[in-house]
C-alpha cells in the first residue's frame, strides 16, 4: 500500500525495535564510538544471523530474505532511531546494490550473498572532491592488468566504514568510461586512513590506490552512479527520519519533566508551539522519506530504468535529502535549545544525534544541491521546457 | 453485493418515475425530501429512510449515475440539519428540516464575535427570557450568507452566574425581523463573502431554543464538528454544470449564489499548481536562487499532499489516527505563506499591480492579497499548534484564569468592531 505499512510489516519494525533497545542503549553507542572502527563483531552476527538484517532486500538465491526498499527503509529508521552503530549503511545497503545493479550472476554470488550474511563487510568508495555523485568528477583511473584484471589509481575522500570493509567497491574511469571496480581490502596499493568525523558515530576514511588490483563489475548500467545516489539518498532520508523522531520524543519528554515558575515549561504556549511546528516538520519529512522509499520500490529493474522511472525516483530521492536534513538538523537544535544548558552537556545525549544530523546533512550531497537536482528531474519532464529556456 | 444492487435498482425505478428535468428546482426537491430519497440516513419520521451511512451512499450514486439531482446540500443547511437531529425538539425537527432538504431555506451560522474569535466560548450576545420569547442583544461576525439567510443557528449567553461554557444557548433565530441587521463585511482583498450581523431586541420564541438552556456549548461542537464535511459536499454541485433542462438552470443559479464567498478560496490556499508555468513564462525557472526558492516550495507541497495520504491510508486500514491527521490546516497555512512569497519573487515588478492588467488577469495579485486569510479562518495557527500540542502530544495545558463565573471573567468590554 502507498504511504502505509501492513500489519507483518509493523510487526517487522517491532522486532527490529525491540532488538536496537536491548542492544543499542546510548550507552552501548558511546562505548562504541569512541573505539576506532565502531563496529562490533558479535552485535553484527546477531543482527545478521538473527534478525536477517543484512539481507532484507537481496534475493533469497543469494542468501537474503528477498523483501524491497520499504523493508530495508523500517530497518534504516530504526536503526537512525537508536544510532545503530555498524557498517549497515555502507555494506548492506550502498555496497549490496552496487552489486545488484552492477554484478553479473558469478561476481553476484562470489560477494552478495557474503554481504547479505553479513560475513564480509564492504564500502562503496565513489566521491573524491564534489559532493554529488557525478561521471565527470571521478578521477581515479582503471588500466588494464596482467590477468585480465585492472590496476585502480586514485585517491577516495569520506568512504563511509573504509577502515572496517573487507572489501571496497570503487568508481574508477577508464578513457570515457566510468565502472565500479571490486577490491579486496588486504590488497598491496591500498592505504586506508581513517578520518577524525565530527560524528564519531558515523566512521569514514580515506583511500590511496596505487595499482591496486581490481575486479570490473560487468554489467554497470551508463547511469549507475546517478541511480547509486538516489539509492543512497532514499536510505539516507529514511535512517535520518528515525533520527528526527527520537529527538522530538526526547525534547517532549523533557520539557513535560522541566519545572519553572512553578509550572512545566511544556504549559508555556512558547514551547509549545516550537514543539508543534517541531512535529509538523517531522511528519511531512516522514511522508518525503517513505514516498521515496515507495518510489525505489515502484522501479521495474534499477539496472534497466525508463526515462520516467529515473526521473521519478530522481526527483523523490533528492526531494527526500534536502527535506529530511533539514529537519533533521533544525530538530537537533531545537532539542538541544528546549534542553537549554543541560541541552550543551557531554553527558546529555542529543548531541550524538546533533552530530549524526550535522554530518547527514552534507553527506551525498548538500539541501541546496539536491533541491537543484530536484528541479531539474521536474523540469526534463516539462513540455515548453525548450521554449522557456 | 446483492443488497446493494438491489437498493440501486429501487432508487433508479423511483428516479425513472418522476425525474424530469424540465421540472423546477423546488417542484422536484419537494418530491425527493417526502419520497426519503434526499436524506435516506436519516429518521423516517423526519423525511429519511433509517439508512446506514453505506446504504446512504447507493443512494446517493443510483442517483448520480441516472444523473438526476438531489436534496440542496450547500452553505450551513446540513450544519443545521445534522445539529437539529442531535439536539432539536420534534416540532422543530418537522418545522425545519423540509426546508432544508427543498432548498427552500437558506441558513447561516451566529457564532464569532467581534470579542469572542478563537475563544468562542466566551460570547456575550445575550438572550433574556422574557415571557415565552427570548429577545436577543449582540453581534455576531464572519456570518456566510447571512444577506440570504432565512434562519440562523445562534449561539448566546443565557446565564452569566455559569462558567462560561455552562452559560450558553443555542437557538435557531428567524434572520427576517426588524431586530436584525445583516452588513456585509469588506476584507482586504476587496471580496464581501462574509458578514456583520447586529441584533437589537431580535425575537426567538420560547420553541425555537434547541437542546436545554445553558446547553448550548454541546450543540455548538456538533455543529463544527461537521463543518467540514459540508464544505466538501458544497464542491460536488458543480459537477452536474452543462446538462440540459430547467431544473439544472436552477442549480447553476443557486451554485453561483453558494459558491460566490468562495471564488478567492483557491488562490488563498497559495496556487501552488500555477507556480512552474509562471516561473516558465517569466524566465524566474534560469535563475539559481529562484530555483531554491521554488524547490522548497514545491516539496512543502508535495509533502504535504503525501501526509494527507498517509493519514486517508491508516484511516482506511482501521489504524488508530497518528499525528499525520492533524497537521494538514497548518502544513497548508505554510505552503500558502511561502507559495506567496515565491509568486511575488517570480512577478519582479509586476507584483506591484492589481486588476485585469497585472500577471493572470488579477489572479496572482488575488493570491498576494488573500493569503493571509488562511492561517486565521476556521481556527487561527496559534490555536491549531495548541491543540496539536496538548491533544497529538500531550503537553499539559496552561493554567487557565477563566474559570468561575462568567460575569468575573475579564474580557473585552466593547471589542473591536467596524460599526461608524
Amino acid at each position: 500500500m502507498a504511504l502505509g505499512f501492513t500489519e507483518d510489516q509493523d510487526q517487522f519494525r517491532d522486532s527490529i525495535q525491540r532488538f536496537l533497545s536491548d542492544q543499542m542503549p546510548t550507552t552501548r553507542v558511546r562505548q562504541m564510538m569512541a573505539t576506532d572502527h565502531a563496529f562490533d563483531h558479535q552485535l553484527w552476527q546477531q543482527a545478521s544471523a538473527q534478525l536477517a538484517l543484512t539481507g532484507i532486500h537481496i534475493p533469497e538465491h543469494l542468501g537474503g530474505a528477498g523483501f524491497g526498499p520499504v523493508e530495508l527503509s523500517i530497518a534504516l529508521e530504526e536503526m537512525g532511531r537508536a544510532l545503530f552503530c555498524g557498517p549497515y549503511l555502507s555494506s548492506a545497503v550502498l555496497s549490496a546494490y552496487a552489486l545488484l545493479i552492477s554484478a553479473d550472476e558469478d561476481q553476484q554470488e562470489r560477494w552478495l550473498s557474503d554481504i547479505a550474511s553479513g560475513e564480509r563487510r564492504c564500502s562503496l568508495a565513489i566521491t573524491e572532491s564534489a559532493g554529488l555523485w557525478q561521471n565527470d568528477d571521478i578521477r581515479t583511473t582503471a588500466t588494464a592488468g596482467n590477468t585480465g584484471d585492472s590496476l585502480l589509481s586514485g585517491r577516495k575522500r569520506f568512504v563511509v566504514d573504509g577502515q572496517s570493509a573487507d572489501l571496497l567497491i570503487v568508481a574508477a574511469r577508464s578513457d570515457d568510461d566510468v565502472a565500479l571496480y571490486v577490491i579486496d581490502g588486504d590488497t598491496n596499493g591500498l592505504t586506508v586512513t581513517a578520518l577524525d568525523t565530527m560524528d564519531p558515530t558515523r566512521k569514514m576514511a580515506d583511500i590511496e590506490l596505487n595499482d591496486v588490483v581490481a575486479t570490473k563489475l560487468t554489467r554497470a548500467p551508463d547511469h549507475i552512479l546517478d541511480t547509486l545516489l538516489n539509492v543512497a539518498c532514499v536510505a539516507l532520508a529514511n535512517e535520518m527520519i528515525g533520527g528526527c523522531q527520537r529527538l522530538l520524543d526526547s525534547a517532549v519528554d523533557y520539557t513535560q519533566l522541566r519545572y519553572q515558575f512553578g509550572r512545566s515549561i511544556a504549559s508555556f504556549q512558547a514551547i509549545k508551539h516550537r514543539l508543534a511546528d517541531l512535529l509538523l516538520d517531522v511528519e511531512l519529512s516522514r511522508s518525503a522519506a517513505y514516498q521515496a522509499a515507495q518510489t525505489l520500490a515502484d522501479c521495474g529493474d534499477l539496472r534497466n530504468l525508463n526515462e520516467a522511472e529515473r526521473r521519478r525516483l530522481t526527483e523523490h530521492a533528492s526531494l527526500a535529502k534536502a527535506a529530511v536534513c533539514e529537519t533533521y538538523l533544525q530538530t537537533s537544535l531545537e532539542t538541544i535549545q528546549l534542553h537549554g544548558g543541560i541541552g550543551f552537556t557531554w553527558e546529555n545525549d542529543t548531541h550524538l544525534w546533533f552530530k549524526r544530523a550535522k554530518s547527514s546533512e552534507v553527506l551525498f550531497g548538500t539541501p541546496a544541491e539536491h533541491r537543484e537536482r530536484m528541479m531539474a528531474a521536474i523540469q526534463s519532464a516539462l513540455p515548453s521546457q525548450e521554449n522557456a529556456a | 453485493m446483492s443488497q446493494t444492487t438491489t437498493l440501486h435498482t429501487e432508487v433508479t425505478q423511483w428516479l425513472s418515475e418522476h425525474w424530469d428535468p424540465n421540472m423546477d428546482l423546488l417542484t422536484w426537491r419537494s418530491l425527493v425530501a417526502d419520497s426519503g430519497w434526499g436524506a435516506p440516513s436519516w429518521p423516517s419520521e423526519y423525511y429519511g429512510k433509517n439508512m446506514s451511512p453505506l446504504e446512504a451512499s447507493i443512494v446517493e450514486q443510483a442517483f448520480a449515475d441516472y444523473g438526476a439531482v438531489g436534496a440542496a446540500q450547500s452553505g450551513v443547511r446540513m450544519l443545521a440539519a445534522v445539529t437539529l437531529l442531535a439536539h432539536g425538539s420534534h416540532e422543530q425537527k418537522q418545522k425545519y428540516l423540509r426546508g432544508i432538504l427543498t432548498g427552500e431555506d437558506q441558513w447561516c451560522q451566529l457564532f464569532s464575535e467581534p470579542g469572542s474569535g478563537s475563544d468562542l466560548a466566551g460570547a456575550t450576545t445575550r438572550a433574556d427570557l422574557r415571557g415565552d420569547e427570548w429577545i436577543i442583544n449582540g453581534q455576531k461576525v464572519w456570518n456566510t450568507s447571512a444577506h440570504h439567510a432565512q434562519y440562523g443557528l445562534l449561539l448566546a449567553r443565557t446565564d452569566w452566574d455559569e462558567p462560561k461554557h455552562q452559560g450558553l444557548s443555542y437557538f435557531v433565530i428567524n434572520m427576517e425581523q426588524p431586530g436584525v441587521e445583516v452588513r456585509q463585511l469588506a476584507q482586504m482583498n476587496g471580496h464581501a463573502s462574509f458578514n456583520e450581523v447586529f441584533m437589537t431586541d431580535a425575537v426567538v420564541s420560547r420553541d425555537d431554543l434547541v437542546g436545554e438552556a445553558g446547553g448550548g456549548w454541546k450543540c455548538a461542537m456538533t455543529t463544527l464538528a461537521n463543518e467540514r464535511r459540508s464544505f466538501d459536499r458544497a464542491r460536488d454541485v458543480g459537477a452536474r454544470k452543462g446538462r440540459q433542462g430547467k431544473i439544472f438552470r436552477d442549480l447553476e443559479e443557486e451554485f453561483a449564489i453558494a459558491n460566490e464567498p468562495y471564488t478567492w478560496y483557491p488562490q488563498r490556499a497559495g496556487r501552488v499548481d500555477l507556480i512552474l508555468q509562471r516561473a516558465m513564462e517569466t524566465g524566474a525557472i534560469n535563475d539559481p536562487a529562484q530555483r531554491q526558492d521554488i524547490a522548497r516550495l514545491h516539496i512543502m507541497a508535495e509533502t504535504a499532499k503525501w501526509t494527507g495520504e498517509r493519514a486517508k491510508a491508516a484511516a482506511k486500514a482501521g489504524k488508530p489516527q497518528g499525528p499525520e491527521g492533524s497537521l494538514g490546516k497548518l502544513a497548508a497555512s505554510n505552503v500558502a505563506r511561502l507559495a506567496a512569497r515565491v509568486h511575488t519573487a517570480i512577478c519582479g515588478n509586476d507584483a506591484l499591480l492589481t486588476g485585469p492588467n497585472s500577471p493572470m488577469d488579477g489572479v496572482i495579485a488575488e493570491i498576494l492579497v488573500s493569503t493571509p486569510a488562511i492561517s486565521i479562518a476556521g481556527g487561527t495557527d496559534e490555536i491549531q499548534k495548541n491543540i496539536i500540542a496538548e491533544r497529538v502530544m500531550g503537553l499539559p495545558k496552561e493554567p487557565r484564569v477563566d474559570d468561575g463565573p462568567f460575569r468575573d471573567v475579564r474580557r473585552n468590554t466593547g471589542g473591536p468592531t467596524t460599526k461608524a
